[in-house]
């Protein structure tokens, strides 16, 4: 439910929770992402950074520059000013993924949980358009929505010690990609030769909160392989869609 | 223009280049790390007139071994640890001319956990993402994303010939002491609508001792459990510096500067930013009470702080000046406002040190010039 006024939760004396839901829905992430872009346009004063999650932000301000109150203010004029309403175009990125094999060893236990053969899983997986409802947990990493539910998948019962950058994972409900090597525990079906984050190309990460992400199957190892080159090369283009 | 002043002899238990953090890339994921005690940083780089954000080293527990590869100025602030240059002790907290050659040690703290070592100007390593903080999960920052090693030379950007040349020092009384025990101030939320009364009853009236599992990331602490009202758990949600979250087992864990960005365990509290110093110089053993204060009271703390270290740094940069004229040879010793340096001015500074480069006859020559107050 979308609160009818949003809460403010102080997060010491210089945060504050906005929170404008209690859920995780699609209505109350375009609300985040509202609040989001009009704090993107530095239109409060004092704030100098914020963390937009499921259904709150997190806004840093200091505290010399303006009060409380003031900020709370602030916010809430933003929140009511409709000029800052989404205008629900979305901005699709494409995430080359090379399924199964080395890249998705875990795509025939998928496959298996789910009743299906391993093209069905492919197939399903990459049909659909997921929501980034926000970043977080490691730099890059983005919290997908809108899993088929045929796909859910529980966690490996023993983590990896270690899973490479670029691995395409499912975890009961959720989807995603590694940004960064890093242990873990979910189900590998595949990997993207791009990189999610790299903190010295000009937009160190790929992705935001509000973008979509659309998993592009390829054919082959070599398909991958020329994408990696590219990337590693810093002359791939990432394909980006907007639509309606 | 930065020029070799640091050589890492010895690196330490665990020594990182530090500034105030990587803000503005969160919505990312990317965590802003930088200094665990943001106010020793920040009294560092005003006793030398720096930028505010200038990046130091932070040193944990045993300290580097240091040998000056120029003629600069350090300050040293955070824990007691004891500072020798060429074996001879030196001030923490103050300003403090140092020669090429020299060599900088420290001992073991006798008080806290993290040192700061200021050099004039600031370090320079290559700015990631906004900030040259180190951040070891991601490999980014510092240098190469990792903990100092032995052979590392540090650049540091000086302040030019014309730097005041102050021995500025931090008023006694304002020196922290950290202790053992630490009693923190905290302002209630973002979650403290999900604990019972009890809960928050035992936050506030126990004792909690801190975990040797305790780092960057977070500080845990093990004590009385602190009762949720509808279990542990929240929608992910963004993590505060200073947070306060409470998972399963009701124990304690304080977010610090490497925390992930969100997390998904009810947040009781938030620790005021002013005493993130205390927290940050805490050595697991120690003990952690908890005192509730409102917004308002913690932005009045802050404002204070705040206030001390912009007088500190005020009276760093305003630190006479001492031009010297040469033709030949020394023909004047000029004081910052032009006029003839009669009496090093004000204060009860013993001594004023200048060095620099002069041109005699188009050849360069470095002069180093001291005036001491005569006792």
């Amino acid at each position: 439910m979308i609160y009818d006024k949003p809460l403010f939760l102080p997060a010491g004396d210089m945060g504050v929770v906005v929170e404008l839901g209690d859920e995780i829905s699609v209505e109350i992430n375009r609300k985040v992402r509202s609040l989001t872009d009009a704090l993107e346009q530095g239109s409060v004063p004092g704030v100098f950074d914020f963390l937009p999650t499921y259904r709150s932000v997190l806004v840093y301000y200091d505290p010399l520059t303006a009060s409380a109150s003031e900020v709370r203010s602030g916010i809430e004029r933003l929140i009511e000013d409709e000029r800052v309403a989404q205008t629900g175009a979305r901005h699709i990125v494409h995430i080359p993924t090379l399924y199964g094999g080395d890249m998705g060893p875990d795509i025939a236990f998928v496959a298996q949980h789910s009743g299906i053969d391993e093209q069905e899983v492919v197939r399903i997986h990459s049909s659909s358009d997921y929501l980034v409802y926000m970043m977080g947990f490691s730099p890059g990493f983005a919290y997908l929505g809108g899993l088929d539910e045929r796909l859910a998948t529980p966690r490996l019962q023993s983590p990896r010690t270690e899973i490479p950058a670029g691995a395409v994972g499912i975890a009961e409900t959720q989807t995603g990609v590694y940004p960064v090597p890093s242990p873990g525990g979910w189900q590998l079906i595949g990997r993207t030769p791009l990189k999610l984050f790299d903190p010295v190309r000009e937009r160190p990460v790929l992705l935001s909160a509000g973008d979509f992400v659309r998993f592009v199957p390829l054919e082959s190892q070599d398909a991958y392989d020329e994408i990696l080159q590219q990337v590693d090369s810093g002359n791939y283009l990432v394909t980006e869609e907007h639509a309606q | 223009m930065s020029k070799p002043t640091l050589h890492i002899v010895q690196p330490g238990m665990l020594s990182t280049i530090q500034d105030r953090g990587r803000y503005g890339y969160q919505r990312f994921g990317m965590p802003t790390a930088g200094a665990m005690d943001a106010f020793a940083l920040r009294a560092a780089n005003a006793l030398l007139a720096n930028e505010d954000n200038a990046a130091c080293i932070e040193a944990t527990v045993l300290g580097p071994r240091i040998e000056l590869l120029a003629d600069t100025r350090i300050a040293i602030t955070g824990a007691n640890v004891s500072p020798r240059l060429d074996g001879k002790p030196i001030p923490m907290w103050k300003a403090v001319p140092v020669r090429e050659g020299s060599r900088l040690e420290f001992r073991g703290p006798s008080d806290g956990m993290r040192a700061y070592l200021a050099v004039s100007g600031g370090i320079d390593v290559p700015v990631t993402m906004g900030s040259r903080a180190t951040y070891i999960k991601a490999a980014i920052g510092g240098v190469d994303g990792r903990p100092l090693s032995a052979g590392d030379v540090l650049n540091a950007f000086g302040n030019g010939s014309d730097s005041p040349a102050s021995s500025a020092g931090f008023p006694p009384e304002a020196v922290p002491k950290y202790g053992t025990s630490h009693q923190l101030r905290v302002v209630l939320g973002p979650q403290n609508a999900a604990f019972t009364r009890a809960g928050i009853d035992t936050f506030l009236s126990a004792s909690y001792t801190v975990s040797i599992n305790s780092d960057r990331m977070g500080y845990r602490l093990e004590g009385a459990p602190i009762e949720h009202t509808d279990g542990p758990d929240v929608i992910s949600d963004g993590t505060p510096l200073g947070g306060i979250q409470i998972p399963g087992d009701g124990q304690p864990i304080i977010l610090l500067a490497d925390r992930g960005t969100t997390g998904g365990y009810t947040k009781i509290a938030t620790v005021i930013s002013a005493d993130l110093s205390k927290i940050a110089q805490a050595m697991p053993g120690h003990t952690v009470a908890f005192k509730a204060v409102s917004v308002e009271d913690a932005q009045e703390i802050h404002r204070r702080q705040e206030a001390l270290l912009h007088s500190i740094k005020e009276s760093a940069s305003q630190a006479p000046r001492i031009a010297v004229v040469m033709d030949g040879s020394i023909s004047d010793i000029l004081g910052g406002d032009g006029k003839p340096l009669t009496l090093p001015t004000g204060g009860k500074t013993s001594a004023y040190t200048q060095s620099g480069t002069a041109h005699i006859d188009g050849e360069p020559f470095e002069f180093e010039i001291t005036v001491r107050r005569l006792k």
